[in-house]
């Protein structure tokens, strides 16, 4: 009988999961170790402990292994892991301008203080295929290394923290403060979206952090839709930096700040022209508003990595959020302005997990569908042949009276 | 927890696990001494506080969406996270769990639901619906009528009913506080008007308990009914909407209708399953192959609930051989 098809569920599932484990390695080449992966696979497991939100890199290499290098699937695993992890503190809030920074970048001034470090960018690199990477030995990179070491050791000055670009505009007075709630929510606990459901509006501390845990394909989309056209944010990169940042908390008995270590963070400051004088504001409102100048507002991008396309598509639709919140214009100024259409479509692990959720069986839906579209087929096929007849009566009232019409 | 209560948890996941041939296999899979790194059911003791605490609020308040923080699992979102985060916050040692998508207890999905429930607690299963005293389903309420000392935990894709009409929260949220609901009347009207009838085939919209629009997840509204007044307590967990809600025993529950375009479901009592015989059940078509290659195979009915058709069968078969001998 043909009723095979729908049993043998269990073991369907567990061939499969055998099967991947054979594709996996059936090539037959040296396994790659989980260290390899974490130092010459840097990006990928950046973006997995990134979009995973968990700051582990040795984790994040084994997940990336185990997935076969697909980011989704890693920062899943990763994700998944994170909540078996207890909760026990909250960190004190990281300062980036105690970064040892490797790479620290701004568009706004050419001069800045301590001066732009271009650090590891391929920004600036021709994107050449370089060939003579696959025949790369240890004996070449041992040979590279003691090159470059070499360097190291005569030129070299130790890196100072760097003071904030954006610093320097607050102190010239051309940056806007945030608004007083947010300034009170800052203060407060940060809304743990892992702890609580999102509800909108949402404070600033909940968006961010979805923003910092989000796909980054899909926070690109949002940021280059804004900046191409559908929206008005014209953004300047006020500062970029890459370093790592010591992670303290407060001390249980003393209150006292403890470094308990640090990570590896790219940190991006937007800036863009607040929209001062809205067209229809009345005069009364403008008198009321008193004499602020026009000023810049800020975005604020921060993952965990080295991810500079991440870290400014943040910043950028941070802004667009924040200027549509102040101006009470939800959506109105495209997609990316709309706070809950971004909010709830950028986390790829649940992005990714619902789409693929089609792939389950739909029998008892998918049958409950073709009953309602007999009955409008039915209904349909119903209203066409009354449709029809009505046609046809016309057509035969009709036809006597034209034949009437030559006659005369 | 206490360290014996571990030892006794582990130990019981050893040995149910050495029980069954596939047991045997997930022991190997889990190689390592993965499950000593998780609690009981997975998730911490704190959350599952937090989940429990919010389904009694949902509990004192029918049909109403409440949030919860939704936690990650090992299962992607969209695969029945959130029923399975209210399995799990329920889950004790002694429970004996059943679950089933679209009604069948050997669905792929079922199956790994399963896998991980028994993985992190090493609980009995059982695919006998009145065995059962938590079931957790997708797409179904199953036949056998569900009693006071059961739980039917239901996965749900979306959680609210008016995201057709309205797909912004924020104002979903409101007019489910001022009980506005005339968007979805004049939606339930067009549908009316479009294709003879109330176009929806299953998440049927209804009204618990005369206040809160409340989305039924996927069941086919053959199942709608079976909510009302019955004597199960009724959970829905959406883990990626992160949102629970429940339907208390003896709840009325009234679908959406007009009084000249009463509700209606897929039920036609000339349709009977092709195994058990059943024209009071829901059924799903199959297509069966013909017996020899010749033939042109033909489209056929099952139940859906393969569990209870199997019941049906067995006992078909018994009273066939007592006819008999």
């Amino acid at each position: 009988m043909g009723y095979v098809a729908v049993k043998g569920g269990t073991e369907a599932v567990l061939n499969a999961e055998q099967l991947v484990e054979y594709f996996r390695v059936k090539g037959e080449s040296e396994p790659i170790s989980v260290v390899q992966i974490q130092e010459q696979l840097r990006l990928a497991v950046d973006r997995a402990m990134g979009e995973g939100a968990l700051y582990a890199p040795e984790l994040a290499a084994l997940a990336l292994k185990q997935s076969e290098g697909d980011a989704l699937e890693a920062s899943f695993l990763l994700r998944a892991y994170r909540s078996t992890v207890p909760r026990i503190e909250y960190s004190l809030p990281v300062a980036g301008a105690r970064m040892r920074p490797l790479r620290r970048i701004s568009a706004t001034f050419k001069d800045i203080p301590e001066g732009q470090l271009l650090g590891p960018t391929r920004d600036y690199q021709l994107r050449l295929l370089n060939t003579l990477l696959t025949h790369e030995s240890s004996a070449s990179t041992r040979a590279y290394l003691a090159q470059i070491e070499a360097k190291i050791t005569d030129e070299t000055k130790p890196l100072v923290n760097f003071p904030k670009v954006i610093e320097k505009m607050r102190e010239q007075g051309i940056l806007a403060e945030p608004p007083e709630q947010e300034k009170a929510d800052a203060d407060a606990d940060p809304y743990d979206i892992t702890r609580k459901a999102l509800t909108f509006p949402a404070p600033r501390s909940a968006r961010l952090q979805v923003l910092a845990q989000g796909d980054v394909g899909g926070m690109l989309t949002f940021a280059y839709s804004s900046v191409r056209g559908y929206g008005d944010a014209h953004p300047t990169l006020g500062e970029l930096r890459v370093g790592h940042v010591p992670v303290e908390v407060a001390h249980p008995v003393t209150g006292e700040a403890v470094e308990i270590g640090e990570i590896l963070v790219t940190e991006c400051e937007m800036v863009s022209r607040v929209q001062s004088a809205d067209a229809d504001e009345s005069h009364a409102q403008r008198v009321a508003r008193g004499p602020e100048q026009p000023k810049f507002g800020l975005g604020y991008g921060f993952c965990f990595g080295h991810s500079e396309v991440k870290a400014m598509s943040m910043a950028i639709i941070d802004r667009v959020l924040s200027a549509a919140k102040e101006h009470g214009v939800h959506g109105e100024g495209g997609p990316t302005a709309n706070e809950e259409f971004v909010l709830l479509h950028i986390d790829g692990i649940e992005a990714s997990g619902f789409t693929a959720h089609f792939k389950l069986p739909h029998y008892v839906t998918f049958q409950a569908d073709i009953s309602v579209l007999e009955r409008t087929r039915a209904f349909h096929a119903e209203k066409f042949a009354a449709v029809r007849e009505q046609g046809q009566a016309k057509t035969a009232r009709t036809e006597p009276e034209e034949k009437g019409a030559e006659h005369v | 927890m206490s360290d014996d209560v571990i030892g006794q948890l582990l130990q019981r996941l050893t040995t149910s696990q050495t029980q069954t041939e596939a047991g045997a296999t997930l022991a190997q899979a889990a190689q390592g001494g993965r499950e000593p790194l998780y609690n009981f059911a997975f998730i911490d003791e704190d959350s599952k506080r937090e989940v429990r605490r919010k389904l009694l609020k949902g509990v004192a308040l029918p049909g109403h969406l409440v949030p919860f923080a939704s936690r990650d699992l090992p299962i992607a979102r969209g695969w029945g996270t959130g029923g399975l985060q209210v399995t799990l916050a329920l889950v004790e040692p002694r429970d004996v769990i059943k679950v089933i998508d679209q009604g069948d207890d050997d669905s792929v999905n079922a199956v790994n639901l399963r896998r991980l429930i028994q993985k992190t607690t090493g609980i009995a299963f059982t695919t006998d619906t009145t065995r059962a005293t938590v079931l957790q389903s997708r797409h179904r309420i199953p036949e056998e009528r569900l009693r006071a000392d059961q739980i039917l935990v239901l996965q749900v894709p979306m959680a609210d009913p008016l995201r057709w009409v309205e797909p912004n929260i924020e104002r979903a949220t409101e007019m489910h506080a001022e009980a506005d609901y005339g968007h979805m009347w004049v939606y339930m009207y067009e549908s009316v008007v479009r294709s003879g009838d109330m176009n929806i085939a299953s998440e049927y919209p209804v009204i618990v308990e005369k206040r809160y629009m409340m989305d039924t997840t996927p069941i086919p509204r053959y199942d709608v009914g079976r909510l009302h007044m019955a004597e199960m307590l009724t959970l829905f967990g959406a883990g990626r909407e992160k949102r629970v809600y429940a339907v208390p025993p003896y709840t009325h529950i009234v679908p959406l209708e007009f009084e000249d375009y009463p509700f209606t479901t897929e039920h036609d009592p000339s349709k009977h399953c092709d195994k058990c015989g059943a024209n009071d059940t829901y059924l799903t078509s199959y297509f069966v192959e013909s017996p020899t290659p010749e033939g042109a195979g033909c489209w056929t009915y099952l139940c859906s609930d393969t569990s209870y058709c199997e019941k049906r069968t067995r006992v078909r078969g018994q009273r066939v051989t007592m006819e008999a001998s």
